[in-house]
Parts: C-alpha cells; sequence; structure tokens
C-alpha cells in the first residue's frame, strides 16, 4: 500500500490548486446557472413590460376632457309654442341644440381667448364630441323647466381635443387633419389655462355604451360588461352543477369499463381543444341547428359552458380525490349508503376546492374571445343598455374581450386607448377572481 | 302558454308532490318514521322527481322538434315559383318567421285580435305597415304566399304548444299518481330516488361524450357539405388561397398550414429555450423563496386572456419591429413593410406560451427521483452536468410531451395571429412578412355577410375539421408520451 502510493505519478491536480479541466467545468456550471436565470429573468421581464405596456397605454381611457360652459337654452328655438309641452319639446332633435351649444363655446372663447382667432360660432364644432347635443337634449327632456335659463354644462369634449391634452394627438399629426387644425389647439391651451377645458374621471367609460365609429370620446364598456355578467350566469349556472356530477359519477361511483375510459380521454382531450373549434359548434348546434338568436349572451354562455367544463371536471375530481377515503368509510359503517356517504361528507368537505376551480374556470371563460367571435359577438354595436333580465340573455349584445377586439379593429387610435383601458378593467375582474380563489383556498383547505 | 309559466306549474306541482308524498308516507307508518323503510324525504322526493322529470325531459325535447317539423311542413308549403331568382328557400322562410313573430306581437300588443290575425289578406291590408305599427320593420312588403305561409306557421305553432301544454301536464299528473300510488311504509324510496341521481350522475358525465359528438358532427357533416361544392384535392393541395365570395375562389389550404406552422415554430423557438431553462433553473438550482415568487409570477403571464396578447402584438410589438427593420428603421434596413408579421404573433406566442412549457417541465423534471441526482452527485458530477446527463434524459419524454402540448396550443391560437400576424395568405420564407393561419381564416370567413350554403363560407368548417385533426392528433400523441413515461418512475 505505502510503496504503491510512494510509487504513483505526481497527482495532476489536488484540492488546492485548480485543474484547468475543474475551471473548465466550473465555468460551465456557472454559466449553465446564468442561463437558468437570465430565463426566468426574461420571463419576468417579459410580464413587466405587459403590464407596463397595459397600464401606460390604459390609463388613459379612464380620463376624459370635459369643457365647462353656461349653454343659454333658448326658448324660442327648443321649445316655439312656449307652452312647455313635453311633446313638443320632444320634437326638436338634436339639430335644434347643436348651435346652442356653438354659440355657448364661442361665448367662452370670445371671453377667454386673447383676440379670439374664431369668425363664427361653427367654428367651435371641432372641440365638442357629436354626441354633445343629445347630450344637452337629454337634460332638457328630464327638465323641461329649464328652458328659457342659461345653465351649466360640463360637454364631453371632441376626441381630438382628448387626445391633444393627453398627447396623443400633435399639432404635426393634425397636420393632414380636416376635423380640427392648430388654432382650435391653441384655443385649448388657453381655455385649459382658465380651467375651462379640464380633464376629469371618466365614469362614462366603466358604465357607458359603445358608441359608434366617429365618437371614440363617448364609448364605454358598461353594456358589454353587463353581456359577459349575463354569459357568466349561463355559465355558473350550468357547468357548477353538470361539473360536480359529473365528477362525482366519475370519481365515486364509475366502474372501470370502456365507457368510463372513453369519457375520461374525451375530457382530457377536450381541455386541449382550441376554443375556436368551440365556436364553430356553437354557430353550427346552437345558431344553426337550434335557431337560439346570434350574439345572445345566452348563446356564449352555452359555447363558453361547454368550454370550461373540462377545467371544473378535472380540478372538481382532484378535490374530490384529496378526500381521504376514512371519511367515506366511517360514513358506510355507519350505515349511510354510498350516495348518502358522498354527498352528506364527501362533497362538502370537497367544496372549497370545487369552488376554487369553479371561479378559477369562469375567470378563464371570462378572458375567452376566440369563440365570441364565431357567434356574431363582435361587429356588433353594443349601444342599448338590455332592458330586462330575459332580454339580458336574449338579445344581441357584445361582451368585454369581444369588444376589446372590437375597439382595436377600429380606425381611429381614440379607440385603441379605449381598448387598453377595456383591458384593465377584464383584468381587474380576473384579478379579483383570482384572489378570492385563493383566499378560499388558503382560508378554507384542510390538509389530512 | 308560454313554456316559462309550464315550467313553473311543473315545478310548483313538483313541490305539492313533495308535501303530499312525504305527508303519505308518514300516515302509512302511523307518525313514526323508524317504521319506514327510507328516511321521510325520499318518500317526498321520489314522488318529486316523477312528476318533474319526465314532464321537463318531454318539453325539452318537444321544444326542439317542434320548431323542426313546423319549418318543414311550412316550407314545402311554398311553391317553387314564390322564391325570387336571387334568394333562397331559407331566406323566404325568415321572412315568414318574421312576418308570423310580427303578428303574434300584434295580436299581444292588442292592435288586433287572434281572429283577425289569422284572416288577413295581404292584397287587402298593408301588413307591412301594420307591422312596422308594432315595431317590426320588414325589408319588403309581404305578399301573398308569405303571408299565407306566415298564418299557417302561426296556426301550426299554436296548436304545437297547445298540444305540448297538455301533454306536459298530462305526464306530470301521471307521473303524480303512479308514484304517490307506490307511497307506503315499505316502499323502497331511498333505492329508486338513488338509481334516479345515479341516472342524473351519469347523464351529466356523457355531455363531455356529447360535446365531442357535437363538434364532430358539425365539422364533419359542413365538411362534406364544403366538398360537394369544391373538389377536396384543391382544397387539401391547392397553393392559392383566395376566396371571392361572387364565385370562381381558389381555397387551397397549403399557404394557411404554412402560415401555422411557420408562427408556431417561432412562437416555440421563443418559449421552449426561457420556459426550459426556467424550469431547469427554479427546480434545481433556486431556493424554496425565489421558487416561490418566481414560479407563480411566471404562470400569471398564462392567466392573461389571449386578447391582451393581441392587442401586445398588434399596438406593441409589431410598430416595435416596424420602427426596427422597417423603412426608416434602426437598423435603417427595409425589410418589413407592415405592423403585421409572422414575426409578431410568432414573438407574443411564444411569450404567452412561456409559462406552458415552464410548469409542465417543472412537474416532470420534479418526477425525476432524488436518488438518480445523488447517484450522479457521488460520482463528482457537477449540478450542470447532473442536469444534462442525467435529469433530461430521464425526463425527455415529459419534456417531448409538454412542447408538443405547447405546439398545439401555437397552432389552436386565435385572437394573437387574427389580431399580430396579417390576413394575406402566402408561401413565402420571409418571417417579417405577413401571413396568415388557419384559424384566422375560419374568424374572418365566418364572420362576414356570407350565406351559409356558399364554399366561401363552408370552408372554414373543413379549416375548423383540419385544425380539429391536427391539435387532436398532438394531444393524443402527447398525452401517450407523457402516460408512458410516468410508468418508469412509479
Amino acid at each position: 500500500m505505502t510503496d504503491a502510493t510512494a510509487n504513483s505519478p505526481q497527482p495532476k491536480s489536488s484540492l488546492l490548486t485548480v485543474s484547468p479541466r475543474v475551471k473548465q467545468r466550473n465555468a460551465a456550471e456557472a454559466r449553465f446557472k446564468m442561463y437558468g436565470i437570465a430565463a426566468v429573468m426574461t420571463g419576468l421581464v417579459f410580464l413587466v413590460i405587459l403590464l407596463a405596456t397595459i397600464l401606460f397605454n390604459g390609463v388613459g381611457a379612464f380620463q376624459q376632457t370635459f369643457i365647462e360652459v353656461p349653454v343659454y337654452l333658448d326658448a324660442a328655438k327648443l321649445d316655439k309654442k312656449g307652452e312647455r309641452n313635453i311633446d313638443d319639446i320632444k320634437k326638436v332633435s338634436t339639430f335644434g341644440y347643436t348651435p346652442l351649444i356653438e354659440n355657448a363655446i364661442f361665448a367662452a372663447v370670445e371671453e377667454n381667448v386673447d383676440n379670439n382667432p374664431l369668425t363664427a360660432s361653427k367654428e367651435t364644432k371641432a372641440l365638442i364630441s357629436a354626441s354633445a347635443a343629445a347630450q344637452v337634449r337629454d337634460v332638457v327632456i328630464a327638465n323641461p323647466e329649464m328652458i328659457g335659463e342659461t345653465v351649466d354644462f360640463r360637454i364631453l369634449a371632441a376626441s381630438r381635443v382628448d387626445g391633444y391634452l393627453k398627447g396623443r394627438v400633435t399639432r404635426d399629426s393634425i397636420a393632414r387633419d380636416k376635423n380640427i387644425d392648430a388654432v382650435h389647439l391653441d384655443i385649448v391651451d388657453q381655455l385649459r389655462a382658465k380651467g375651462i377645458v379640464k380633464r376629469e374621471f371618466n365614469w362614462a367609460f366603466i358604465t357607458g355604451a359603445d358608441a359608434s365609429e366617429s365618437r371614440p370620446e363617448q364609448a364605454g364598456m358598461g353594456v358589454s360588461m353587463l353581456g359577459s355578467l349575463f354569459m357568466m350566469l349561463v355559465v355558473l349556472v350550468l357547468s357548477l352543477p353538470i361539473g360536480v356530477a359529473a365528477s362525482i359519477y366519475l370519481e365515486e361511483f364509475a366502474p372501470q369499463n370502456k365507457w368510463t375510459d372513453l369519457i375520461e380521454v374525451n375530457i382530457s382531450n377536450l381541455a386541449a381543444v382550441p376554443s375556436i373549434v368551440f365556436g364553430i359548434l356553437g354557430l353550427a348546434v346552437f345558431i344553426q341547428f337550434a335557431g337560439l338568436p346570434q350574439s345572445a349572451p345566452l348563446v356564449g354562455g352555452l359555447v363558453l359552458t361547454l368550454m370550461t367544463l373540462p377545467t371544473i371536471i378535472i380540478s372538481t375530481r382532484a378535490s374530490l380525490k384529496s378526500v381521504p377515503p376514512s371519511i367515506r368509510d366511517a360514513a358506510l359503517g355507519l350505515g349511510a349508503s354510498k350516495m348518502q356517504s358522498v354527498f352528506h361528507h364527501v362533497l362538502p368537505l370537497a367544496m372549497p376546492g370545487i369552488l376554487t376551480g369553479t371561479i378559477i374556470g369562469l375567470a378563464q371563460a371570462l378572458g375567452e374571445t376566440a369563440p365570441l367571435l364565431l357567434i356574431g359577438m363582435v361587429g356588433y354595436i353594443a349601444s342599448n343598455y338590455p332592458t330586462g333580465p330575459i332580454a339580458g340573455f336574449m338579445d344581441p349584445n357584445s361582451a368585454m374581450p369581444a369588444q376589446i377586439y372590437e375597439w382595436a379593429k377600429r380606425a381611429d387610435p381614440a379607440y385603441y386607448e379605449r381598448a387598453w383601458g377595456g383591458i384593465i378593467i377584464l383584468l381587474v375582474f380576473l384579478i379579483t377572481m383570482n384572489i378570492i380563489a385563493i383566499i378560499l383556498r388558503r382560508r378554507f383547505e384542510r390538509r389530512w | 302558454m308560454p313554456p316559462l309559466w309550464l315550467v313553473l306549474i311543473v315545478l310548483a306541482l313538483g313541490v305539492v308532490g313533495y308535501v303530499l308524498g312525504r305527508q303519505k308516507a308518514m300516515t302509512s307508518a302511523d307518525g313514526d318514521s323508524r317504521h319506514l323503510h327510507s328516511l321521510p324525504v325520499y318518500y317526498g322526493t321520489n314522488v318529486s322527481l316523477f312528476v318533474v322529470l319526465p314532464a321537463l325531459l318531454v318539453m325539452v325535447c318537444w321544444l326542439i322538434v317542434q320548431p323542426i317539423l313546423i319549418n318543414n311542413s311550412v316550407a314545402g308549403q311554398i311553391p317553387a315559383s314564390a322564391i325570387p331568382d336571387s334568394g333562397t328557400l331559407g331566406l323566404v322562410m325568415s321572412d315568414v318567421r318574421r312576418v308570423a313573430d310580427g303578428l303574434d306581437l300584434a295580436v299581444s300588443q292588442g292592435a288586433m285580435t287572434g281572429a283577425e290575425a289569422g284572416a288577413l289578406q295581404a292584397g287587402a291590408t298593408d301588413v307591412r305597415q301594420l307591422l312596422a305599427d308594432v315595431g317590426v320593420a320588414l325589408g319588403s312588403d309581404v305578399t301573398e304566399t308569405t303571408l299565407s305561409a306566415a298564418q299557417s306557421f302561426r296556426s301550426k305553432s299554436a296548436t304545437g304548444n297547445l298540444v305540448m301544454t297538455v301533454v306536459v301536464l298530462a305526464l306530470a299528473v301521471a307521473g303524480f299518481v303512479y308514484s304517490y300510488g307506490r307511497t307506503n311504509k315499505d316502499f323502497r324510496a331511498r333505492n329508486v330516488v338513488e338509481k334516479v341521481i345515479r341516472g342524473i350522475l351519469i347523464l351529466a358525465a356523457s355531455i363531455a361524450i356529447l360535446t365531442t359528438v357535437g363538434i364532430v358532427l358539425s365539422l364533419v357533416f359542413n365538411t362534406i357539405e364544403f366538398f360537394k361544392l369544391y373538389p377536396a384535392a384543391d382544397f387539401f393541395f391547392g397553393t392559392t388561397w383566395s376566396p371571392s365570395f361572387g364565385g370562381g375562389s381558389e381555397l387551397g389550404v397549403l399557404p394557411l398550414l404554412w402560415g401555422t406552422l411557420y408562427i408556431s415554430v417561432i412562437a416555440l423557438a421563443v418559449a421552449v429555450p426561457i420556459g426550459l431553462f426556467a424550469a431547469i433553473y427554479l427546480s434545481e438550482y433556486a431556493g424554496p423563496k425565489a421558487r416561490g415568487i418566481a414560479k407563480p409570477l411566471i404562470e400569471v403571464l398564462a392567466g392573461i386572456p389571449t386578447i391582451v396578447y393581441g392587442l401586445f402584438a398588434l399596438l406593441t410589438v409589431g410598430p416595435l419591429l416596424v420602427n426596427t427593420f422597417g423603412d426608416g428603421g434602426a437598423l435603417g434596413v427595409d425589410w418589413m413593410s407592415g405592423a403585421s408579421s409572422v414575426t409578431t404573433a410568432g414573438l407574443v406566442m411564444g411569450i404567452m406560451l412561456i409559462p406552458f412549457v415552464s410548469s409542465l417541465s417543472d412537474d416532470i423534471i420534479n418526477a425525476v427521483p432524488q436518488a438518480m441526482r445523488d447517484g450522479s452527485f457521488g460520482l463528482g458530477a457537477t449540478k450542470s452536468e447532473t442536469v444534462k446527463q442525467v435529469v433530461l434524459p430521464a425526463a425527455l419524454p415529459g419534456i417531448v410531451g409538454a412542447i408538443l402540448l405547447a405546439a398545439s396550443r401555437a397552432i389552436g391560437e386565435t385572437m394573437i395571429v387574427v389580431l399580430g400576424a396579417g390576413a394575406a395568405a402566402r408561401l413565402s420564407m420571409n418571417p417579417l412578412e405577413a401571413m396568415t393561419t388557419v384559424t384566422a381564416k375560419i374568424v374572418s370567413q365566418l364572420t362576414g355577410d356570407a350565406d351559409f350554403a356558399s364554399p366561401e363560407a363552408l370552408v372554414a368548417f373543413a379549416l375548423g375539421m383540419t385544425l380539429f385533426v391536427m391539435t387532436l392528433g398532438l394531444n393524443v400523441l402527447a398525452l401517450y408520451i407523457v402516460r408512458k413515461y410516468r410508468e418508469q418512475y412509479e
């Protein structure tokens, strides 16, 4: 032994001196680790960029520019007979109101802008939204006694004025724009300094209806939110009971046979079928075959139900499986039937897990767009609130993601801001649902 | 009677049945539930199930079948001469239904009586004006054939509804009589109720099968319809995609498949390295704390709806790429003309797939037994050598499965390509050019105003079929590989 050690050649390396090969291996090790860190960081950076882009571009939609002016509601124009008869007042269309508003703005410009560059009140048209007349008309019809008085109104500014205050529209970009010119922007600057043109929080974006292509300043998410709400009600009411029933059968009762295998393979495959295929199914079965109305939240809800069922079944089965067999055995031992043991003992214990899975499934369904395109929820301008619960399910409506898509397709860049803003609202809903799911899991989850 | 009322009546009968059934069982046991075979609840439930279930089942079937039957019989009444040259039977029928609905509305608003609506003559009254008054706008004047068809449609629907009401109520009462008659203290109510509930559970589980059957049937029938109008060989091997709704379209699927695969390859080229290295780092290197923060954050990417990624591609990534590669861009090369391109969609889709690849691979890497790592360390391997030479080869089948699943996601993804990839179908190698995919074309062919019977609309079903078969194949293969791999270590 000693001889062998003594005679052996000098070792090439020791623990104290690092050989080139070890150096190389350590370098490879460090490099490999760096790749991993870089990959994780890239993922996180993408997430940050994505969220930052959404916030940066979307926050603008929650602010809107208004012009605060006193409008003289000329009795000679709005109620020619002077009887304050509501039917006569209603006969005056928005065309009757436009000059009054233009006059009011012109007066404000006259008063607040040094050497007024405008010559006629008509030229103020570029500053106000096309919806302003309708806005004033609605107020007058609701309060006919206002006619003949001068009333302060907060009038929606045109989308280009709004864009100018938000930096979307610049003096360069309007060089070839026939709707507005630099003179108007000068006026806006001065009016803003005087506090007549203001940027305020835009409630109408959250509660309002969609508007036509030419007036992005008026468009809001409210109606499509209701569409999504009705769709989610359908999804919840159908997918929770069906999903739970299917999972109970597969997990607790199903015998091991071909039929059960077929169902299981089917469910795992359905979970991976592209969502657009569910849209084709909805179009062919619910609309063409069953004759349900196009664009209706009911149809959207049915399609999304079929799409979320596999998700809910998979998570429900997992939570049923996590209930220990001793619970079932104890129930059976006390004389309960199999059905009683499941419904009285296993199901209540699995409920938190089931609810968590359902909420996550609903959140997925809420953000899904592709199937909605095929059943006609896009291209429809959701400008009216549903009149009642039944109309809410059956009348054409949009949904939040479909509304966002619709805005993204429109030509006016002002609508892009709305689309980003819509995404913020959608994400707020998704985050809320996920947080509820996490809290439910933390609060009620039991470890056996 | 409106269906909603009928449902409510049947449900009310069910409640009454519950109370009576329970009462009868208790009376038969002299008020002592110990003499009953089952708990009193089951006797009540038994009766109400027998009242409600058959009645509602028949009602649902009736509501589905009746419109189809009436439609067919009324359509048979319309002579071929009444169909305008430019229209189809379907258009005439939709007119008929509109007029019929309008008449119903007029009657319900009190504009006329039911008898008047049945006796209307197109020549004598201006039906269009009449319906416009109650709020139904018609595109053209109502012809005599349409009106009489609408009237027969109405009378048949009315008869059908009446018969349905009678049948449903009769079934509910019959169910009550039968089950109430059977109720006594020795009746095994629990066994019956549990059998029914079990049947309901089986039915719910079968919905998954029904969905698949529905998907396959709706795809197959319309695809066959399409291949009757357009030769299958031209569809599968055609290299031009130029639909024109005027006719004379060329509908070759190859450019679409090429676009789909090109975008998917770019997406996987982004997602697989990043996702795989992230998974390796998180499972082999990161401490529990870093893992607890980074893993959920990366998975947030998976929870973001695809419409958000689509908008990100259209409005952020696309313009960024144009500013880099486009005319007058940062690189000074003019390679890119529009914001939508294969790269735009591919990059963004890659970001979307990162969490998909990383969390699936993470699970698989974690499933590799610790003993294998310990053995490798014991032989003096470094961590990276262990990962490369022991862990990854052991996890390879699972990782391949994960990548295949990600590929199937990429092929089926719709919103990103609709917004980010462009609309032009071409066979080109340039990754900065706009191309289109199968999913994007399904959307564009089915969201227009096309007639559903034209090959230009039906082609969407053939595309859907292609997509379904491709993704299904990938999924089955992936699940097979993953399952086979799992068996090795358990």
